[in-house]
């Protein structure tokens, strides 16, 4: 045992340096038109060595640091995992769930605007994250390419104001159909497939999608992409300092208070707030209901799903169509929001972060997924400083999250549902 | 009101079924029997619309059925069950009631999301019905356990349940007893003969334990090596000179 983890350690430790010397060792210095290669200093080459001796002495003593970091008290002890009682728990999670939606209504007014767009952008996520949940969690489709119906939902918002003029509250149903409808033509190819073979058809959905976007230049523009997409209005009243359409008003002056470019973040914010909580309202009654129940038993067994009467089409277009519209939805708010859109707001990583958030909260947990959201969006935000290390810092803490909750921050919970006695 | 005329079933250069026959009538238990490997469940396959059968006609009240989909064979009254177990895991026990219920609660997306009082009512009445299956072969106290974490005979009794809150016409049953004490194998044959009795459904069953299918068939059918090879009451099957050397073994 001790020899075999003694070879394990020094394996893992001799591909560190394999891995990492060449990558952080070695500089590309250009010298005019020829590049040459140095070494890099001596403290970074220390740094690398130091490094393999780390990996190579926690490998040795794996054992024993895991088991230590197993009797630390996990974060939710153990006593609160034996069942409250079933409808106290509901009311209970309900009350703070109403608390934080109202919570969530006043806070903009108190904080900065940055801080507010920040915030719009996580509920954009929060949509995304808990449409997909309805793909991935509910229906067990793994979906990569989910962000083509955020870039449909966006770009019918784009494409319409521009071509047509409609303002965001036309664009914001009409983009959301689109997508469903997206999502609908998508489904049919894939009704056979499975596990990986379906990931990888829908990755190839999304980059065709994105692909298309950039190179249709007489319509999308191209990787120029489409700038000037109108701001909601409220009840016809804009919020820019000019109003840039004949017969519409502006807010501080219909309500006679000076201008202030905060008035829209903080619109912005409130309209991602409420299309954010009605997602989640309407996606929490699909699952309570026979949609809802058809789709998790599919994922259970879908050859006892079909020796029900389950029609397996019927069953996966339905969660496919509804995933992908309330991805139209956040693609509306998202244009919006920023303005501005172009096919590189809508590359697979988006796709990837997404699926992680839905991961990392929990498969089919709806909580679970909005905390991951918030998680995923504002930590990088907060560590800008270590940017170049996001993707590393990201990877990180996914790995410790598998091996600590598998199962996600709040793995789904099964709804108790009360049977009357038969007399 | 089954019959199957002449079923076969070809995967490649294997022929697993030849030629088989077999009918059901209303209020009837029959029962297929044959060694491992026999075709029997290719049988059922075929029957439940998973296998779509190379040659030869299935009627089910006189329509034909052969080569439709499965959902749709289940719908028409067909229920099966499974050799092994096939339940939805993650989901409790009356989760998985209420998910076989879906067609008598096929109301639209938006009536259900307004929870109109039409849609009350049905979802109320699918769990009564829930309800009363449950208590009928003893799970009610198990209701809000997640089915995978019942114990084997209870997952068996579950599986029944869930076929018959669909209620079906022909219950299909692939190996009830696999698996089964010799108590619960009891428990199982009353439930079968009462399926019949009370609640007028028809049974096709396929089944190793020979007590069982003795006690409570009213017709076999001997399937060997994907031939039909005997069919008659119990009597004349147990006296049947071919199916003693191949399947029953000379006692």
């Amino acid at each position: 045992m001790a020899a075999n983890n003694f070879r394990h350690a020094l394996f893992c430790a001799i591909i560190t340096l394999i891995i990492s010397y060449p990558i952080i060792g070695f500089n590309l210095e250009a010298q005019g038109i020829s590049v040459t290669l140095t070494g890099a200093d001596t403290s970074t080459v220390v740094l690398v060595l130091l490094a393999a001796v780390v990996v190579f002495l926690f490998q040795l003593f794996r054992d024993q640091i895991m088991g230590g970091l197993k009797s630390i008290p996990s974060p939710m002890p153990k006593t609160q995992k034996e069942p409250m009682a079933e409808n106290k728990r509901a009311k209970i999670e309900s009350w703070v769930l109403t608390g934080i939606v109202v919570l969530a209504l006043f806070w903009p007014f108190f904080v900065s605007r940055g801080a507010v767009d920040l915030a719009t952008l996580v509920l954009i996520y929060v949509m995304l994250a808990l449409g997909l949940n309805v793909v991935v969690g509910l229906a067990g489709l793994l979906d990569l390419g989910y962000v083509a119906f955020y870039a449909v939902g966006a770009y019918t918002f784009a494409l319409l104001s521009q071509y047509a003029g409609i303002s965001f509250w036309m664009a914001l149903p009409i983009g959301a159909c689109l997508a469903a409808l997206f999502g609908l033509v998508l489904g049919f190819p894939v009704l056979r497939l499975r596990g990986d073979y379906l990931a990888i058809v829908t990755l190839g959905f999304g980059e065709i999608i994105r692909i298309l976007l950039n190179n249709w230049t007489a319509v999308t523009g191209g990787p120029n992409g489409i700038g000037g997409i109108p701001d909601p209005t409220l009840f016809g009243m804009e919020f820019g300092r000019r109003v840039r359409e004949e017969g519409n008003t502006s807010f501080h002056e219909t309500f006679g208070i000076a201008y202030s470019g905060e008035h829209k973040v903080i619109f912005l914010y409130l309209i991602a707030l409420v299309l954010a909580v009605i997602t989640a309202l309407i996606i929490r009654r699909f699952m309570r209901m026979p949609v809802g129940r058809a789709w998790e038993a599919l994922r259970e067994d879908e050859i006892a799903a079909r020796s029900l009467g389950l029609s397996r089409t019927a069953v996966k277009l339905s969660a496919f169509t509804i995933g992908a519209f309330f991805a139209g939805f956040a693609g509306t708010v998202f244009a919006s929001k920023q303005g501005f859109i172009s096919p590189e707001s809508f590359v697979f990583l988006e796709s990837a972060i997404i699926l992680a958030i839905v991961v990392l909260g929990g498969m089919g947990s709806q909580l679970g997924v909005v905390l991951a959201a918030v998680a995923v969006t504002i930590l990088p935000e907060l560590a800008r400083e270590f940017s170049d290390y996001r993707m590393l810092v990201f990877g990180a803490a996914m790995v410790l999250m598998m091996v600590w909750r598998p199962q996600g921050l709040m793995p789904m919970r099964r709804i108790h549902i009360e049977l009357r006695r038969q007399e | 009101m089954l019959e199957v005329q002449n079923l076969s079933m070809r995967f490649g250069g294997l022929l697993a079924v030849d030629q088989v026959s077999l009918d059901v009538q209303e209020h009837e238990i029959v029962s297929i029997i044959g060694p491992n490997g026999a075709g029997k469940t290719t049988v059922f396959n075929c029957i439940s619309g998973f296998y779509k059968p190379t040659g030869g006609k299935i009627l089910f009240e006189g329509n034909e059925v052969q080569g439709k989909p499965d959902y749709k064979i289940s719908r028409l009254g067909m229920v099966r069950t499974f050799q092994h177990v096939r339940l939805f895991g993650q989901m409790t026990v009356v989760e998985n009631l209420l998910v076989a219920q879906h067609r008598h609660l096929n109301t639209n997306l938006i009536s259900g999301l307004i929870k109109t009082p039409d849609y009350r009512e049905r979802e109320r009445k699918s769990l009564d019905r829930a309800a009363y299956w449950l208590d009928r072969v003893g799970l009610l106290e198990l209701a809000n356990r997640e089915a995978g974490n019942l114990a084997y005979g209870q997952q068996r009794r579950l599986e029944i349940a869930r076929c018959m809150v669909t209620e079906p016409k022909l219950l299909m049953l692939d190996e009830p007893a696999a698996g089964l004490n010799p108590a619960e194998t009891k428990d199982l044959n009353q439930l079968i003969v009462s399926l019949k009795e009370d609640y007028n459904v028809s049974v096709l069953l396929i089944e190793h334990d020979m007590s069982l299918v003795m006690d409570i068939s009213d017709r076999i059918t001997v399937i060997n090596q994907g031939r039909p090879l005997a069919a008659g009451t119990p009597d004349e099957v147990r006296q049947n000179d071919d199916v003693i050397k191949a399947y029953l073994g000379e006692a």
